[in-house]
C-alpha cells in the first residue's frame, strides 16, 4: 500500500466515528457565550442595583440622618433612628422567638420522629410549604389573630416581631435540621452505647456538633426578616414615627418600612433619603451575613 | 446496681416531657398553617355574603374602594401573572443558563466567585429591587437607554427586575437537582464520543428535569406573591390592557396598599383585603405543592 492509499484508508475510517463538526463548535461556542452572558447580567444587574442606591443614598447618611427621626415635612431634617431601633428590636424579638422554636421542631423531626408515619410526612411538607408561603400572607395571619381577632394586641412592636417570626422559623427549622442531619450517625451510637439517654445524646454531642450550621441559618433567618416590608405593612408598621418604641407594646416601624414610605413620596428630596435608608440597611446586612461566613468557615465541624 | 435500677425510671420520665415539649414546638407549625387557612377562610365567607362568587371571580372591574364599588378580580389576577410572566421570561432563561453554567461548565475557582454572588443577590430585601425599578430602571434604562414610552409606574419595568429577584432562587434549586445526577451518566455520555454540551443539554438536562421543573415553579410562587416590588414600581392601577408600559396592580400589591390604611374591622373593603389574600394563598399553594412533590421525586431516584 502506498502512502497515499493508507491515508484515504485511514480517512475512511475516521468518518465511522462522527467527528466535532463546525457546527458542533460553534453551537459549544455559542451555548458557552450564553451562559456567560446569563451569570454576566447578573453580575450587572446587582452592580447596578448597588451603584443606584449607593450614588443617590451616600451622600445622605451621616450621624444626623442616623440619629434625627422622620420628618413628614422637611426631607433635610429628617432621619432613620426610629426605624433603626425598631428594626433592632424586631430582631432580638425575632431571635428569642425563633431560635428555641426552630431548634426544638429540628430536634423533633430529626431525633425523634418516626420517618415511616404520615404525621411525620405531614409536618414535614407542611414547613416546606410555609417556607414558600408569600410574606404578605404572613401579614394577613398576624393582623387577623395578633392585631386583631383574638388575640387583639393592636399594632404594635410585638405584633410585628411574632409576625416576623413565624415567616422566618421555617427556614430556621429547615437550615437546623440540615445541621443536625450532618452530625454522623456514629457519634450518636457512640454515645449511646456509653451508656447516655437519648436526650443527653443530643444534648451533649449532636447539638454541640451542630451549633455552628445552626448559628449560620439564624442569622440568615433574622437577616432575612429585617428585609422583610409586606408582613409589617399589612400589620399595621406606623408612618414616620417621630419616637422611638418604649416597650412591646409600642408603636413601631422599622427601616424597609420606612423605605418603603419615602420611595412613594412625590417629593424627590424624600425618595433620596430612602436611598439613603437602603445603604443603611443594606449595611446591617452585610455585617450580618460576613458574620454567618465566619461563623461557618470558623466553627463548621469536618467529620 | 441499685443506681441502675432507679434512676433510668426517673431518666425516662425527664426524657418523655422533653419529647412532648419537643413535639409541642414541631406542632406549632401545623399550628401556624391552619391559622393562616383560617384567618383567610373566615373573611372570606364574609365576603361572600356581601359579593356574589360569580362576580367576584368573573367581573373585570376591580374597584373596591370607591363609591360605586365594583369587585372583578379578573384585572389583579390579570396584573400578577403578566408581571410574573415578563419575571419568569427573564428568569427562566437566565437562571437555567447559570445553573448548567455552575453545575457542568465552572471551575472550581469560579463557581466560589459566582454562588456568594447569587447568594448576595438572592439577599438582596425586595423593597431594594422597587426602588432599583423605580428609580433607576424605568428612568434610565427603559426611557433613556431604549427611549420606550413607558409611564413612572410600568408592568415591564416590575417584571424584568422582578425576574433578576427569581434568578438566583431557579438557578440554585437548578443546580441542585444536575449536582445529583450521578457522574456515571455522564460518563457514560463522554465514553460514547458526546460533547460537554450534549452531555449538558442532553444527558444531565433531562436527567434533572423534575427538578428543574421544581426550580421554574418555585419561582413562579415567588414571582406570583412578590409584594414591595410591584407596589413601589408596578402602579397601583388595576388593568387589563396588555399594554407592559402601563400601570399594573397584582394580587400582593393591592393587599398591602390597601392595608396601609386604618381599615375598620369588617366593612367591605377589609374584606376584600382577605378574600384577595385566599385567592392568591390557593395560588402559590397550588404551585409549593407541585414544586415540593417534584423535588422529593428526583430526591428519590439518585439519593
Amino acid at each position: 500500500m502506498t502512502g497515499a492509499q493508507m491515508a484515504a484508508a485511514a480517512r475512511r475510517q475516521t468518518t465511522v466515528i462522527p467527528r466535532r463538526s463546525a457546527g458542533a463548535a460553534i453551537s459549544d461556542i455559542v451555548f458557552r457565550l450564553m451562559m456567560y452572558g446569563a451569570v454576566g447580567l447578573a453580575f450587572v444587574g446587582l452592580g447596578a442595583i448597588i451603584y443606584d442606591f449607593a450614588g443617590d443614598g451616600l451622600p445622605f447618611v451621616d450621624s444626623s440622618f442616623l440619629t434625627r427621626f422622620p420628618s413628614r415635612v422637611i426631607p433635610e431634617r429628617s432621619g432613620i433612628q426610629s426605624a433603626i431601633v425598631g428594626t433592632i428590636y424586631l430582631m432580638f424579638i425575632c431571635a428569642v422567638l425563633v431560635v428555641p422554636l426552630g431548634i426544638m421542631t429540628a430536634v423533633y423531626l430529626e431525633e425523634y420522629a418516626d420517618r415511616d408515619r404520615w404525621q411525620h410526612r405531614l409536618v414535614e411538607v407542611n414547613i416546606q410549604n410555609l417556607a414558600a408561603v408569600p410574606s404578605i400572607v404572613y401579614g394577613i395571619l398576624g393582623l387577623a389573630f395578633i392585631v386583631r381577632g383574638p388575640i387583639g394586641m393592636g399594632p404594635v412592636l410585638l405584633a410585628g416581631g411574632i409576625t416576623l417570626s413565624l415567616l422566618v422559623l421555617p427556614v430556621v427549622i429547615i437550615v437546623a435540621r440540615e445541621a443536625i442531619r450532618a452530625v454522623p450517625p456514629s457519634i450518636r451510637e457512640g454515645s449511646l452505647a456509653l451508656g447516655a439517654t437519648q436526650w443527653q445524646t443530643i444534648w451533649r454531642q449532636v447539638l454541640p456538633g451542630s451549633i455552628a450550621g445552626i448559628a449560620t441559618g439564624v442569622i440568615l433567618a433574622l437577616s432575612r426578616a429585617i428585609g422583610e416590608t409586606a408582613p409589617l405593612l399589612v400589620v399595621g408598621a406606623a408612618v414616620s414615627p417621630r419616637f422611638n418604641p418604649n416597650g412591646l407594646d409600642s408603636a413601631f416601624t422599622a427601616l424597609p418600612v420606612q423605605i418603603v414610605k419615602w420611595t412613594q413620596d412625590s417629593e424627590q428630596a424624600f425618595v433620596q433619603r430612602a436611598a439613603g435608608a437602603i445603604v443603611v440597611l443594606m449595611a446591617l446586612l452585610l455585617i450580618m451575613n460576613s458574620i454567618a461566613i465566619w461563623l461557618r468557615n470558623r466553627y463548621e465541624q469536618k467529620w | 446496681m441499685i443506681s441502675l435500677t432507679r434512676t433510668p425510671s426517673l431518666r425516662s420520665r425527664c426524657e418523655g416531657a422533653i419529647k412532648m415539649a419537643l413535639f409541642a414546638a414541631a406542632a406549632l407549625s401545623i399550628v401556624t398553617t391552619l391559622a393562616i387557612i383560617g384567618s383567610l377562610t373566615f373573611e372570606t365567607i364574609d365576603f361572600f355574603g356581601d359579593v356574589g362568587v360569580g362576580e367576584y371571580l368573573f367581573g373585570t372591574k376591580w374597584a373596591p374602594t370607591f363609591a360605586d364599588a365594583s369587585f372583578g378580580v379578573l384585572p389583579l389576577i390579570w396584573g400578577t401573572l403578566y408581571v410574573s410572566l415578563i419575571a419568569l421570561a427573564v428568569a427562566v432563561p437566565l437562571g437555567l443558563l447559570c445553573a448548567i453554567y455552575l453545575a457542568e461548565y465552572a471551575p472550581n475557582r469560579v463557581r466560589k466567585v459566582v454562588k456568594p454572588v447569587l447568594e448576595l443577590l438572592a439577599g438582596v430585601p425586595t423593597i431594594v429591587f422597587g426602588y432599583f425599578a423605580l428609580t433607576f430602571f424605568t428612568p434610565e434604562v427603559l426611557q433613556g437607554l431604549f427611549g420606550l414610552h413607558v409611564d413612572v409606574y410600568n408592568a415591564l419595568a416590575a417584571g424584568i427586575v422582578m425576574g433578576l429577584l427569581v434568578l438566583p432562587t431557579i438557578a440554585s434549586v437548578a443546580e441542585d437537582a444536575m449536582s445529583a445526577v450521578p457522574a456515571s451518566l455522564r460518563e457514560g455520555a463522554f465514553g460514547l464520543g458526546a460533547s460537554k454540551l450534549q452531555v449538558a443539554i442532553r444527558i444531565v438536562f433531562p436527567a434533572a428535569l423534575s427538578g428543574i421543573v421544581a426550580a421554574l415553579i418555585l419561582g413562579a410562587s415567588r414571582a406570583v406573591g412578590e409584594t414591595v416590588l410591584v407596589l413601589v414600581a408596578g402602579g397601583q392601577g388595576p388593568s387589563m390592557s396588555v399594554d407592559p408600559g402601563g400601570s399594573h396592580q397584582t394580587m400582593a400589591a393591592f393587599i398591602a396598599s390597601i392595608a396601609g390604611g386604618d381599615l375598620p374591622t369588617g366593612s367591605i373593603e377589609y374584606k376584600t383585603l382577605f378574600t384577595v389574600g385566599f385567592t392568591l394563598f390557593a395560588m402559590t399553594l397550588l404551585l409549593n405543592v407541585v414544586s415540593i412533590r417534584l423535588v422529593r421525586k428526583y430526591r428519590q431516584v439518585y439519593e
